[in-house]
C-alpha cells in the first residue's frame, strides 16, 4: 500500500513535469484501482462504473494543478473519485455517506491481472535498496533531500541525482514490464 | 469512448504544471479583487478628508491589519479547500482567533468607557452603510474568486464559499479604510466583521450552486 503511494506519486510528479509515458502510466494504474474502488460501490449499477472511472481520469487530468507535491498523491485521487460517486448518486437523488478513507483497502486488495499490467509494487521492489530508500525517504516520508542524503550517508546533491535516476528506472521498469 | 482511449488521449498532452499554482491564482485574484475595490472606493465613496493625517495614526493601521489578517485567514483556507481532500481547520482557526481577539479588546473598550460616550463609539457616523459598503466592494473579488476555484476541485461547496467570501471581504474592508473614518475598534469589529461574515455568507449561498463540477 504505501509502496503503491510511492510509486503512483513518483509517476505523478513526473507527469506534472511533462513526461508523457509516466503519466500515461499513471493514469492506466490509477484506471485500474479506480475500476475495483467504484465496482465494490456500485454493485446494483455495474453498467455506470466505467463512466465514473472515465469522469475522474478527466478530472485527474483537468483538475492537477491542485494536487499538492508536498502531499501523497492517492488521498487526493480518491478523493476526487469519491467526489464523483457523491455526485453521481445525488444525481440520481439518493444521499448516502460515503467514507472518506475506505479506498485504502482497495489498495491493498488491488491485484493486477498475472502478466498484463505490471505491478507497481513489484516494480519498486526490483531497485536496488539505496534507492528504493531513497524513494521511500523522499516520497512517503517527505524527508528533505539533505535528510535523505545524511541518511544514506552521501550529499544533497548526490541524493538528489541518484532519486532522479530511481524514478526513471522506475518508470522504465514498469514500461518494459507493460510492453513485454 | 474506450479508457484505454481517453487515457491516451488525455496523456497525448501532458504539459508541464508548475508547483504552487492554486496559492499564486489565489495571490492574483486578492490583486484584482484589491484594485477593483480601491477603483470604487476612488469613483464613488471617495478617500477620507484626513487620509494623510489618520494614515500616521496607530488606529489605521489596527483596522488594517484586522481586516487583513481576516483575509489571510481566507486566502489560508481557499488554498486548502480548492483541493479535494483539503482540510482547513487550521485556517478557519486562525481567522476565528483573529476575530475573536479584536472583538474581545473592542467591547472590552467599550465597556470601559463613559455609558455617554458608548453609543456614539458603538454607532459612529456609518453604521448603517458599513457592512453594506463593504460587501458592494468585495463582489469583483467575490466573483474572481468563485470564477477560479471552479477550474479547482472544491468538494465542500458551501464551506468553500464561506472562505471564499472571507477572502474576497477581508481584501475589500481593508481597502475600505481609505474612506472609512470611523476609528474605534468596537465600531470595526462590528460593522467591518459584519461585513466580511456577510460576505463570507454570500459566498457559501452562492458557492453551493456554483462550486459543483
Amino acid at each position: 500500500m504505501t509502496e503503491t503511494e510511492a510509486a503512483l506519486k513518483a509517476l505523478m510528479l513526473l507527469g506534472l513535469d511533462g513526461d508523457a509515458p509516466a503519466y500515461r502510466l499513471l493514469l492506466s494504474q490509477l484506471g485500474g484501482r479506480l475500476r475495483v474502488y467504484f465496482e465494490r460501490r456500485m454493485r446494483d449499477a455495474p453498467g455506470d462504473v466505467e463512466d465514473l472511472v472515465q469522469e475522474t481520469l478527466m478530472a485527474v487530468h483537468t483538475r492537477r494543478a491542485t494536487y499538492d507535491r508536498a502531499q501523497p498523491f492517492t488521498p487526493w485521487a480518491f478523493a476526487l473519485a469519491r467526489y464523483k460517486l457523491i455526485d453521481h448518486w445525488r444525481r440520481r437523488k439518493v444521499r448516502a455517506a460515503v467514507p472518506i478513507d475506505d479506498y485504502v483497502e482497495v489498495l491493498a486488495a488491488y491485484a493486477p491481472e498475472p502478466g498484463s499490467a505490471m505491478d507497481l509494487d513489484r516494480a519498486l521492489e526490483t531497485l536496488p535498496e539505496r534507492q528504493r530508500r531513497l524513494v521511500r525517504d523522499v516520497k512517503i516520508e517527505g524527508l528533505s533531500l539533505a535528510q535523505a542524503g545524511e541518511r544514506a550517508g552521501v550529499s544533497e546533491g548526490a541524493a538528489k541525482v541518484a532519486l532522479h535516476r530511481a524514478l526513471k528506472s522506475l518508470g522504465e521498469r514498469m514500461r518494459g514490464r507493460a510492453d513485454g | 469512448m474506450r479508457t484505454d482511449d481517453l487515457i491516451d488521449q488525455l496523456a497525448a498532452d501532458p504539459r508541464a504544471v508548475p508547483a504552487g499554482t492554486v496559492p499564486r491564482r489565489f495571490a492574483g485574484v486578492a490583486v484584482v479583487g484589491a484594485l477593483a475595490a480601491l477603483v470604487l472606493v476612488l469613483a464613488w465613496l471617495g478617500t477620507r478628508q484626513d487620509l494623510a493625517q489618520a494614515m500616521t495614526g496607530r488606529m489605521f493601521w489596527m483596522k488594517a491589519a484586522y481586516t487583513a489578517l481576516l483575509g489571510v485567514a481566507g486566502f489560508w483556507a481557499l488554498e486548502r479547500l480548492a483541493r479535494p481532500e483539503g482540510v482547513a481547520r487550521k485556517a478557519l482557526l486562525f481567522g476565528a482567533l483573529v476575530l475573536a481577539l479584536f472583538v474581545g479588546l473592542g467591547f472590552g473598550q467599550w465597556l470601559a468607557a463613559d455609558p455617554e460616550h458608548r453609543r456614539l463609539m458603538m454607532m459612529g457616523g456609518s453604521w448603517k452603510v458599513c457592512a453594506r459598503n463593504i460587501l458592494a466592494l468585495a463582489l469583483p473579488g467575490l466573483a474572481a474568486t468563485l470564477a477560479v476555484l471552479r477550474g479547482m476541485a472544491p468538494t465542500r461547496p458551501a464551506l468553500t464559499g464561506f472562505a471564499a467570501g472571507a477572502f474576497a471581504g477581508g481584501v475589500a474592508a481593508t481597502v475600505y479604510g481609505l474612506h472609512c473614518g470611523e476609528s474605534t475598534m468596537v465600531f470595526v469589529g462590528t460593522w467591518y466583521t459584519l461585513g466580511v461574515l456577510g460576505t463570507g455568507a454570500l459566498g457559501a449561498l452562492v458557492g453551493k450552486w456554483a462550486l459543483r463540477w
